[in-house]
């Protein structure tokens, strides 16, 4: 059986969004900056997407500026609000795990002379409010929290951020938005920057989006033939914007029962897990509701992390791969560095950390796929065990 | 010839073999016939003591030297100007030769050398550069002379045929033409040693196969790939190679279970040299080569290299065995290794390191450890399951 739980990494593309691409390429493959139909048509098909997105975000069109990856979103937002903001404040806020596209800016906005501070997380990668809260000042210009933290899948309080903020002052609020687009309930009411990447909701790869909140302005990043509105330069990926928006539609319109299912699998798998294998550690914050205490940190429905004490994440990693069985350790993007930044800022021990692993899941997973991971998982783990005992 | 490159390739340690040159110098100009096969209208010739390469005139001086000067048994190669071995015409073409440096490298001073390997011609080598020399100062106005320290040494070699005339000399590797030292089974981890290795003998002229350890799953595909990537560096060299992957991980298994721990490093190199005594033995190879280098590691003491050679009957070659680190690091940047060696996927060696090897091991002890396993039926199964691929040069 082939099971695919690497969605946090990459998703694979709806069939429906190859097919428009397809289309795109073979027949409406005009320059959106052309004069003739053949232009028109690009440019109809590039607004289109552009709505989709909106819509699924509830934003005006006008706030969406279409990027080539999530990556790019991130850099252009960090640098562009540092940049338009630099004579008010020096101050950059940010957390001690966020993706590195968002981390290395904020070293090379050290390097250009602001001050950026780091904040702590709790062991399940909770972003500190209270710290936050008494870091911020006047001198404070931006603040880059991520909505759901990509290892563990631990949702960032960005509504409560946004608004400190916005009690503040004028402090630009960015969220790197990626993990979170259609995997919860996005409230980004208290949100002026947000970051998307198309590839992680069936969408392709090299398409990303900023949303910039109307009325704040940023220096262009990209200069040249003045495409998305002068902000981001570059002849539009026009297949690649078009299979975008058609998985911003799809992911918007099936948006409760897609969530449901993730929840469904994800809580069978965990449960299974459980019972069948010992020595674990749920890394991730266990539930995907708020818990009946009332307090405590949820998790994307998306996302489970779990170390296997004993045993080593990669090697497991890749017996399960002999299986058809695809997981992660730690993120794709650092999972060649050692040790996980994420889990390091968590404080998990280094047993936990060599032994974690990430499960991601998709609508495409079912219950049936879960039952033999539990399987396949419990004998590879049981296996590297007695190997291990030997010593 | 009309409408075509010259080029002269010089072969010093060839040319020393009594008996056998004419042999060697096959060799060595089948082996330069083959690195040029992809072009069209190439001529590789003997003549008295050198290697003359007619390319068409359209293919780029680069591309020549870029592949002859990867031949083992080259020792330098220069692009050349062909005249007839007349002073006039000699005169003529060296100020032509030089009119053509000072517009594409602003040279300014120069030094001529002559040799004359015709002893009939009527003027001798002194006499030949100063006369020569005396040409190019009075038709190129802008240079001057200097013995010393010149832009540009242009040399003129007559010969009965023709002559010569040639400004610089790209140098090569040296060594001898593959093919003539038989062929080698090298030991191929993936790291920064044991491709030198290899390069190191096909430079004497042998033929090289490899085998590849791994522990899959507990290694990655892609130290698989990066393996394979070495041996596409190393086939610039070592024309086609043959890869044979090996998976030592029910081995390691065993080994774990049922031996003391410390011994865990060299036991397994152990088998690794059984193995590749049986991949030698099947294929023709007539010795093992490594990347061992005398100290380098906890299973490279001497007490340990005594242990791990004790393993096989074949003789093994270890080219680095007395290198320094930086000296192979370097070698493997020249050879163009260095990159990927060093990307950061485990080898198998590393899997199950003990944590205190053993670096004074005794035979003794070892030969009994492996005594508690089944060894042969285990060689014979990582055997039975060894995958093996072929890696042609990139044309």
């Amino acid at each position: 059986m082939f099971v695919y739980l690497d969605n946090s990494s990459t998703t694979r593309q709806y069939n429906e969004v190859t097919k428009i691409m397809l289309s795109m390429m073979e027949e409406n493959y005009g320059n959106p900056s052309s004069m003739h139909r053949m232009g028109l048509l690009a440019e109809t098909a590039v607004k289109k997407a552009r709505k989709s997105v909106a819509t699924s975000l509830g934003v005006m069109e006008e706030e969406i500026t279409f990027t080539s990856c999530g990556t790019e979103a991130d850099n252009t937002a960090i640098l562009g609000a540092a940049q338009a903001r630099k004579r008010k404040g020096n101050k950059i806020i940010t957390s001690q795990v966020e993706h590195p596209a968002v981390l290395e800016v904020c070293k090379k906005c050290e390097r250009m002379g602001f001050q950026v501070d780091y904040i702590k997380v709790d062991e399940k990668g909770l972003v500190d409010q209270k710290e936050l809260e008494q870091r911020l000042d006047d001198s404070t210009i931006l603040v880059s929290i991520m909505a759901v933290n990509n290892e563990l899948g631990t949702v960032e309080p960005i509504w409560e951020i946004g608004r400190m903020t916005k009690e503040k002052g004028d402090i630009l609020f960015h969220t790197d938005g990626i993990q979170a687009f259609g995997k919860i309930d996005l409230n980004i009411e208290n949100v002026d920057l947000l970051s998307l990447s198309g590839h992680k909701i069936h969408g392709p790869k090299g398409t990303g989006a900023l949303y910039i909140k109307k009325g704040i302005h940023m220096e262009p990043y990209l200069l040249g033939g003045g495409q998305e509105k002068g902000f981001r330069s570059g002849t539009e990926n026009t297949p690649g914007l078009a299979g975008f928006g058609l998985a911003a539609d799809i992911i918007s319109r099936t948006k409760e029962n897609r969530i449901k299912k993730l929840e469904q699998v994800r809580h069978y798998l965990l449960n299974g897990i459980r019972e069948e294998i010992r020595d674990i550690v749920i890394n991730s914050p266990e539930f995907v509701y708020e818990p009946s205490n009332g307090c405590g940190p949820v998790c994307s429905p998306a996302i489970l992390n779990i170390s296997f004490l004993g045993c080593r994440g990669q090697v497991l990693l890749h017996t399960l791969e002999q299986r058809d069985i695809y997981v992660s350790t730690g993120s794709a993007c650092s999972s060649r560095k050692k040790g996980s930044h994420v889990l390091v800022a968590a404080g998990l021990a280094p047993s936990k950390i060599e032994s974690a692993i990430r499960f991601s899941f998709s609508e495409f997973n079912t219950i049936e796929e879960m039952d033999y991971v539990v399987f396949e998982l419990k004998k590879a783990v049981t296996g590297m065990r007695k190997l291990r005992k030997q010593r | 010839m009309e409408n075509s490159k010259t080029y002269i390739v010089r072969y010093g340690e060839v040319a020393l073999k009594g008996m056998n040159k004419p042999y060697f110098e096959r060799m060595l100009i089948e082996r330069i016939r083959k690195v040029l096969r992809k072009y069209e209208g190439i001529q590789v010739k003997r003549e008295d003591g050198l290697v003359v390469i007619h390319t068409r005139e359209d293919l780029a001086e680069s591309a020549v030297i870029e592949g002859v000067s990867k031949v083992f048994g080259v020792d330098s190669i220069s692009p050349a100007i062909e005249v007839e071995s007349d002073i006039e015409a000699i005169g003529k073409a060296a100020v032509d030769f030089m009119m053509d440096l000072i517009e594409t490298r602003g040279v300014k001073t120069f030094k001529v050398e002559a040799k004359r390997s015709d002893k009939n011609f009527p003027i001798e080598s002194p006499q030949i550069a100063k006369q020569i020399g005396a040409k190019i100062l009075k038709d190129c106005k802008v240079l001057s002379v200097d013995v010393h320290n010149p832009d540009r040494r242009i040399f003129i070699h007559v010969r009965r045929e023709r002559t010569f005339i040639f400004g610089h000399k790209i140098s090569a590797f040296g060594g001898l033409p593959l093919g003539t030292n038989g062929k080698g089974l090298v030991l191929l981890s993936g790291g920064i040693d044991s491709p030198v290795a290899a390069f190191m003998m096909a430079k004497r002229g042998m033929l090289i196969e490899a085998v590849h350890f791994h522990s899959y799953p507990y290694t990655s595909e892609r130290a698989w790939e990066k393996v394979q990537d070495l041996g596409r560096i190393l086939t610039a060299y070592c024309g086609k190679i043959k890869i044979h992957s090996v998976n030592l991980l029910p081995i390691q298994e065993q080994i774990i279970q049922k031996c003391p721990e410390d011994e865990t490093t060299l036991l397994i190199r152990r088998f690794m040299m059984k193995i590749g005594e049986r991949i030698a033995l099947d294929t023709g190879c007539l010795m093992l080569i490594t990347g061992e280098n005398l100290g380098q590691v906890a299973s490279q003491t001497a007490e340990a290299i005594v242990v791990t050679d004790e393993a096989v009957h074949l003789p093994v070659l270890r080219p680095l065995i007395a290198f320094n680190k930086a000296d192979i690091v370097k070698k493997a940047q020249d050879i163009g290794t260095y990159e990927t060696s060093i990307l950061p996927y485990e080898d198998c060696c590393t899997v199950f390191l003990p944590k205190h090897p053993k670096t004074k091991p005794k035979l003794n002890a070892i030969m009994q450890s492996e005594g508690y396993l089944n060894w042969q039926a285990l060689i014979q199964d990582a055997l039975d399951r060894k995958e093996t691929v072929v890696i042609y040069p990139e044309d």
